[in-house]
C-alpha cells in the first residue's frame, strides 16, 4: 500500500513537470505541443551526456546534479528559440489541430535527429541516481532519489506558481493568455512573451526529462510514452491550468501505479480510462471555467 | 425543412443530378484506368498502391469528419478494428472471400465505434481529437495485452479467396489490387454524393457554425455522429483491406503514429476533393517507400519536412489546387 503510494507519487512527480511545460506552453501559444515528448527526450540524451563527462572529468558527486539542471538550461536556450522563431511563428493564428500536425511534424523531425546524434544504443547513467543512498520505511527500502524529485516537482510548480501570479512579468503573461490582442493592445510585446513561455515550456520538458535520465534506460521512443501520458495530465486537469496539472499528474501517478502493482496488464489503458471517465462528467478537464460559445 | 431548402440553394439543387452523372462517368473510367494500369505494372507499384488505397480509405474518413468540422486523432482505432475484424473471421470461422471481409470489417468497425459517437459528439477541436486518440491508445493498450489475439506481435493470415474462386499464385497481389481500387473507387463516388445531398451541405455549414445551424433548426450533433459512422466504415474497410493485402496484422493499426499518419494524409489532401484524398495517400506511400529505401535512418525526418512544407505552403491541401474557393 504504501509502496503504491510512493511509486504513484514520483510518477506523479516528473509527470507534473512536464505537464506543466504543455500546458503552459497551451495556456499561452494555444499550442497543444507534440513535439513536447522531444525535447523531454532531448533533456533525458543532454542529461545522460553531461553527466558523463562531468564523471570523466572526476568532478564531485554533487556535481552530477548540476550537471543535469545545466542539461536542461543548455537545451531549452538552443531548441526554444529554433522551434519558436524558426518554425512556429509561421503558423500562429491557424486552426489549433492544425497546430497539432505542425508539431507532430516537429516531433518526427526531433525524434530522427536525437537517433542521429546520439545513436539508437541506449544510455545509462545511475550516479545521480544512488546520490543520496536509501531509506528504510516499514520493510521495504526506498531510494532517496525519489524523494528528491517529488522536492524538485513542489519546487517547479511553487516557483512558476510565484512567476505567474507574483510578478509583474508573470501578470503580464497571464493578460496575454487571457487575450493576446487585447494584452497586445496595452503595449505588450505579445512575441516576447511567447518566446519566454515556450522557452520556459521548453526547458521544463527538458528538466523533466534530465531528472528522470538516472532513473531509466535513456533510448529512442521514451518521447513517445511521455507524450501520450503527459497529454492524459492536461487534458485531465483542464488545458492551460497548472493546478489542473497537479490535479491531473497526481491521478494519473496513482492510478498508473496502482495498475503496476495490481494489474499490470492495464497500465496504458488504467491512464486513458481515468481521463475518459472525468471527461464524461468534466468535458473541459477539472479546472476549466466554462465558455461562452461564440456565435 | 426550412434549412434545407435554404443550404440547397436553387442553383445548386438543378444541377445535382448532372454533377452526379459526371462523377459516375469520372469514377468509373479512373477505376478502369487504374485496373488495366495494373496490368503492366510491377508487383512493388501495385503493392504500393493498394495500401495506398486502403489507408486513402480510413483517410476518407476522417475528410468526412473534417467537413463537418472535427478531426480524429484516433482513427487507428477503426483501422485496427477493422483489420482484426476481418483477419479473426479468416482465420477462426473459415470465411476467406476478399470482399466479403472488406464490408465485414467496416460493419465491425461501425458497431465498435458507434456506441462512442454520443459521447464525442459533444466534442470540438482539440479535445475531440484527444478523446479519439485516447480510445485508439485504449484499444491498442488491450492488443497489446491480449494474448488471444496474438499479443504485440499480431498474427498472420492466409491467401483470400474471390467469389470462391482460389487465386492462383501469380495473380493474387493484381487481383487483391483491383478489388481494392474498386471498392476505393466505390467509396469515393459514394461519399462524393454524399457531399453534394442535402445533408453533406449542412455539414459545411456546421463547419462554418455551428450556433447558426442549431438555431436554422438543424442538429449539429446527429451530423456529427452520421459522419462518425461513415468515417468508422471507411476506415474499417481500409483496416480489412491492409490487413488481407499485408497478410498481417499487429497492434500498431491502432498506435497514434498510424493515426498520425491518417490526418497527414487527410490534410494533405484537404478536404475539398475526394479524389486529392487517395493521390495524397499515394504520395505519402511513395515518399515513405523512397526515403526508407533510401535513408533507413531518416524517413520521418522526411516526412515531418515534407509535413511542415504541406502546412505551411498548402494549407488547403493539394486538392485546392484545382477545387475553387468560391465553387463550395
Amino acid at each position: 500500500m504504501v509502496t503504491i503510494l510512493i511509486d504513484g507519487l514520483t510518477y506523479a512527480s516528473w509527470l507534473f513537470i512536464v505537464a506543466l511545460g504543455l500546458t503552459l506552453v497551451f495556456g499561452v501559444l494555444k499550442i497543444l505541443n507534440i513535439a513536447h515528448g522531444s525535447f523531454y527526450a532531448l533533456g533525458a540524451y543532454a542529461a545522460a551526456s553531461f553527466v558523463s563527462w562531468a564523471a570523466a572529468m572526476k568532478l564531485a558527486p554533487g556535481m552530477t546534479l548540476v550537471a543535469m539542471l545545466l542539461a536542461a538550461v543548455v537545451v531549452a536556450a538552443l531548441i526554444a528559440p529554433l522551434t519558436e522563431r524558426g518554425l512556429l511563428r509561421f503558423f500562429y493564428g491557424r486552426d489549433e489541430v492544425l497546430l497539432v500536425l505542425v508539431t507532430y511534424a516537429m516531433f518526427l523531425i526531433l525524434e530522427d535527429v536525437t537517433k542521429l546524434v546520439w545513436g539508437a544504443t541506449p544510455y545509462y547513467v545511475s550516479e545521480p541516481y544512488s546520490l543520496f543512498g536509501s531509506v528504510d520505511i516499514g520493510t521495504q527500502t526506498y531510494v532517496v532519489y525519489d524523494f528528491v524529485l517529488v522536492i524538485m516537482a513542489l519546487l517547479v510548480g511553487g516557483l512558476v506558481w510565484w512567476w505567474l501570479n507574483r510578478t509583474r512579468q508573470g501578470k503580464i503573461t497571464l493578460a496575454v493568455i487571457h487575450n493576446a490582442e487585447i494584452a497586445s493592445s496595452m503595449g505588450v510585446n505579445v512575441s516576447k512573451i511567447y518566446m519566454l513561455a515556450f522557452s520556459i515550456g521548453v526547458f521544463l520538458a527538458a528538466i523533466g526529462g534530465a531528472l528522470t535520465a538516472p532513473m531509466i534506460s535513456v533510448q529512442p521512443g521514451i518521447s513517445v510514452g511521455v507524450i501520450i501520458v503527459s497529454f492524459a495530465v492536461v487534458i485531465i486537469g483542464g488545458l492551460g491550468s497548472i493546478e489542473g496539472a497537479a490535479a491531473g499528474a497526481l491521478i494519473v501517478g496513482m492510478a498508473r501505479s496502482m495498475a503496476v502493482h495490481l494489474a499490470p496488464v492495464a497500465e496504458l489503458f488504467s491512464v486513458y480510462m481515468v481521463m475518459a471517465v472525468i471527461l464524461m462528467f468534466r468535458p473541459e478537464g477539472l479546472f476549466q471555467p466554462n465558455k461562452a460559445r461564440k456565435i | 425543412m426550412a434549412l434545407v431548402s435554404f443550404v440547397t440553394s436553387p442553383g445548386h439543387s438543378g444541377t445535382t443530378f448532372q454533377s452526379h452523372g459526371k462523377a459516375v462517368l469520372s469514377a468509373t473510367l479512373i477505376g478502369t484506368l487504374l485496373v488495366l494500369a495494373g496490368l503492366g505494372m510491377p508487383k512493388w507499384l501495385t503493392f504500393l498502391l493498394t495500401v495506398a488505397a486502403a489507408n486513402g480509405l480510413v483517410s476518407l474518413g476522417i475528410v468526412v469528419l473534417m467537413r463537418s468540422g472535427v478531426v480524429s486523432f484516433g482513427q487507428g482505432l477503426v483501422f485496427a478494428a477493422g483489420g482484426y475484424a476481418a483477419a479473426l473471421v479468416f482465420n477462426k470461422v473459415g470465411f476467406h472471400d476478399l470482399i466479403g471481409l472488406a464490408f465485414l470489417g467496416g460493419l465491425i468497425a461501425c458497431l465498435i465505434a458507434v456506441p462512442f459517437a454520443p459521447l464525442l459528439s459533444r466534442y470540438r477541436g482539440i479535445f475531440f481529437a484527444m478523446l479519439t486518440l485516447a480510445l485508439s491508445m485504449v484499444a491498442y493498450g488491450l492488443l497489446m495485452k491480449l494474448e488471444m489475439l496474438g499479443g504485440s506481435d499480431g498474427f498472420n493470415l492466409g491467401r483470400p479467396t474471390l467469389l470462391g474462386w482460389n487465386l492462383p499464385d501469380q495473380q493474387v497481389g493484381y487481383i487483391v489490387y483491383t478489388v481494392t481500387i474498386l471498392i476505393a473507387t466505390l467509396m469515393a463516388l459514394g461519399v462524393h454524393i454524399y457531399f453534394q445531398s442535402s445533408r453533406g451541405l449542412l455539414m459545411l455549414a456546421v463547419r462554418e457554425n455551428e450556433l447558426r445551424v442549431e438555431y436554422l433548426g438543424g442538429s449539429v450533433r446527429s451530423v456529427v455522429i452520421f459522419n462518425f459512422a461513415i468515417a468508422a466504415f471507411c476506415g474499417g474497410l481500409g483496416g480489412a483491406l491492409a490487413a488481407l493485402a499485408l497478410g498481417h496484422i499487429e497492434p500498431n493499426f491502432s498506435y497514434w503514429t498510424t493515426s498520425g499518419e491518417f490526418v497527414f494524409v487527410a490534410i494533405l489532401g484537404g478536404w475539398q476533393s475526394v479524389i486529392s484524398v487517395f493521390l495524397a495517400s499515394t504520395i505519402v506511400e511513395l515518399v515513405r517507400s523512397f526515403s526508407s529505401s533510401y535513408f533507413p535512418n531518416s524517413w520521418q525526418l522526411a516526412l515531418g519536412i515534407f509535413l511542415l512544407v504541406v502546412i505551411r505552403f498548402l494549407p488547403r491541401g493539394i486538392g485546392a489546387l484545382w477545387v475553387k474557393e468560391g465553387t463550395r
